[in-house]
């Protein structure tokens, strides 16, 4: 019985799901504004609503394409930490919830690692898979965050977090919680380095992932719409017992409230990222002009918000940046070398705690 | 006096020796009544020894228990209280100041949660609106400048979820708060006196050393906010409360803590006296060890200790 409930019955339930998945839906309806959107189209324009403008999620792979120049990026391997570490059992047990995540995404936990550039500039970015346990943050994402900041602080890259998470990973109790001061140490490396750190907030980011690195970025991006909070919306209502406000807790109102640098389209974020690194990174610019254009991954793209204006189209003036980039890269990672050796920098050596594991 | 159900037997010992008090001033009863007063220490003793996660969940939040004024009084001398975070508001649920604790001048800062209903709504049950959190980041800023050692009391069923607290960014200020805990070089010592509630809590507590009373809790979310989570009803708290492995043992046991701080027989509501002492002591011993530390170092390893978390020993 155990056998067949364990192993077979979730095997032939993922078999089935992955059919469901892919090529029958040819129409997809809009939880926004419930227009009836056409599959292809609807990829083609990076999961947002033609008719509202409403962002879907996106799977976490095609997020990192998206973001990356070209769409090419190196995976970075993340460190094994002790999986299940309270032996924690709810209606089900955490480990079964593990196993079971594992199927259905074929990733280790809700974090992967990648490593490129953006706009040319050198760029390390660890992106939450929702599609995980909720994106939610036990140890093993804690040490996504820390490797993806210590190969920054290494190649002398800029940090991107992209969190889409419902917060801390409750199976893990109080260790989850520790990710919260962990991450930030993380963070701190990167700061000490002077690296870039930007955050790019996506549907949703809240509770002890918004309360920790999510909120401590250089720059915070966030895409339309999606949620940003510390409590849960049922939580504030159970304690104040009034109607929310209209559009609480969006990134529109966080960026109206101060929490927020910029809201982007999806369309719009590698441009907008490729143009503020290019300004944190190649401080000095003196030859060529870049001649605005849509970002590489982006087709037929009506940019409405209008705010971007940048990215280089022509592959010459790239392949110049590129070396222009290298070249400072090279340069950066000298001065941290330098700032490591010194005793009174704050910064952990990267290469200390890492052969410490 | 407030009752918890599993005292019980110990409270009704008690309420009989009371009474043969009040009776009898023979010679005889005197004895009945030491033989009796030993079997309800005895009786205390053994429960308070075996309590399960749940039982420690209600005694960490006894309404009797010390809060961070008791300790203020008994282990500061010339407190003074500083307010408001230079932006918005005062919070009283995270009050701080300056003091003298055994001699040295510190900086103490911790949440509230009163001890009647008045003070309890002052205080707004312990639970911290933004401006507590950038209070605590400023009184933690002004102690590095002046080179003071920092204590923090942890008693919160965690941050006030309203809209208030989000619209000024109830995130970011928790977010920030651990950022300073994590990035002042003077000595940073934090004691979960009571409860210690999820970002609420670890905010004011990424200290050097962390420290637990014996029957305080820890976690990341409450045992009932878990409950309706996992299993989807409150009514489980208690599953929730064991599974989480909130108590102060099981927390030492996975090297969160550092020290767990005995309570008097019968839990610190019994003894508020006895308990600030035993915390007091175990600052103190904290501060002389960590004050002979340059601060930088002490940064690092303080860094280190929490990029540990969670990693294999």
């Amino acid at each position: 019985m155990n056998w067949l409930t364990n192993f077979i019955r979730p095997k032939i339930r993922s078999l089935v799901e992955h059919q469901k998945d892919v090529p029958e839906n040819l129409w997809t309806k809009c939880p926004a504004c419930e227009g009836m959107l056409f599959q292809r189209d609807l990829t083609e324009n990076l999961n947002v609503c033609s008719h509202c403008g409403h962002h879907m999620k996106i799977g976490v792979t095609d997020r990192l394409a998206l973001l990356f120049d070209g769409g090419r990026y190196e995976t970075l391997s993340v460190p094994k930490v002790p999986h299940d570490p309270l032996k924690f059992k709810d209606r089900k047990k955490y480990a079964d919830r593990l196993k079971e995540a594992r199927a259905k995404t074929g990733r280790e936990d809700a974090i992967i690692v990648g490593k490129g550039t953006i706009g040319g500039a050198p760029v390390v970015i660890a992106a939450f898979d929702f599609a995980f346990m909720g994106g939610s943050m036990g140890t093993a994402v804690g040490e996504g965050v820390v490797t993806a900041a210590e190969s920054a602080v290494k190649e002398g890259a800029a940090l991107i977090v992209v969190p889409a998470s419902g917060g801390a990973r409750m199976q893990e109790g109080a260790l989850s919680l520790m990710q919260m001061p962990r991450t930030i140490v993380a963070v701190e490396m990167v700061k000490a380095a002077r690296l870039p750190y930007i955050v790019l907030l996506t549907d949703p980011t809240t509770g002890g992932v918004s309360a920790s690195f999510a909120m401590i970025g250089d720059i915070h991006i966030a895409e339309p719409g999606c949620m940003i909070g510390f409590a849960g919306k049922r939580v504030i209502q159970e304690t104040i017992r009034e109607e929310l406000p209209e559009g609480f807790q969006t990134a529109e109102y966080c960026r109206d409230h101060g929490m927020i640098d910029i809201v982007a389209h999806r369309k719009q974020l590698h441009e907008t990222l490729a143009r503020i690194l290019g300004l944190l990174f190649d401080k000095k610019k003196t030859t060529e002009k870049v001649t605005p254009a849509s970002g590489a991954s982006v087709q037929n793209g009506r940019s409405k918000n209008g705010n971007g204006k940048g990215a280089s189209s022509a592959t010459k003036a790239r392949a110049q940046k590129n070396v222009r980039m290298k070249a400072r890269v090279r340069k950066a990672k000298m001065t941290i070398k330098s700032a490591a050796n010194d005793p009174a920098s704050a910064a952990p050596k990267p290469r200390k705690s890492s052969t410490k594991r | 006096m407030n009752k918890l159900d599993f005292e019980k037997p110990v409270l009704e010992l008690e309420a009989k020796i009371a009474e043969l008090r009040k009776i009898g001033n023979g010679v005889d009863i005197a004895g009945e009544i030491t033989r009796m007063e030993s079997k309800a220490d005895r009786l205390r003793k053994q429960i308070y020894s075996r309590l399960t996660p749940q039982q420690k969940v209600l005694v960490a939040r006894h309404a009797d228990r010390p809060r961070f004024c008791d300790y203020v009084q008994h282990m500061i001398e010339d407190f003074t209280p500083l307010a408001g975070d230079r932006n918005f508001a005062e919070d009283h649920a995270l009050p701080g100041g300056l003091g003298r604790f055994r001699g040295r001048s510190c900086v103490i800062l911790g949440q509230e949660k009163g001890s009647d209903t008045a003070s309890r709504v002052k205080h707004n049950f312990g639970m911290a609106r933004p401006e507590g959190y950038r209070k605590a980041q400023r009184l933690m800023r002004m102690a590095e400048h002046f080179s003071l050692p920092v204590v923090t009391l942890v008693d919160t069923a965690g941050a006030y979820p309203g809209v208030g607290a989000e619209e000024r960014g109830q995130a970011e200020a928790i977010a920030k708060s651990i950022e300073t805990c994590l990035q002042i070089k003077t000595p940073l010592v934090s004691v979960v006196i009571g409860e210690g509630g999820s970002g609420g809590a670890i905010a004011i507590a990424a200290a050097d050393r962390v420290f637990m009373l014996e029957h305080a809790i820890y976690s990341v979310i409450s045992p009932e906010g878990c409950a309706s989570i996992l299993w989807r009803s409150g009514a489980h708290a208690e599953e929730a409360a064991a599974a989480q492995k909130l108590t102060a043992q099981d927390l030492y046991a996975l090297g969160i803590i550092d020290r767990i701080i005995a309570e008097p027989s019968g839990g610190a509501h019994r003894d508020k006296k006895a308990t600030i002492k035993n915390v007091a002591t175990q600052i103190e011993r904290a501060l002389d060890e960590l004050s002979r530390q340059d601060g930088g170092a002490l940064l690092q390893k303080r860094h280190q200790k929490f990029l540990n978390m969670g990693r294999a020993a």
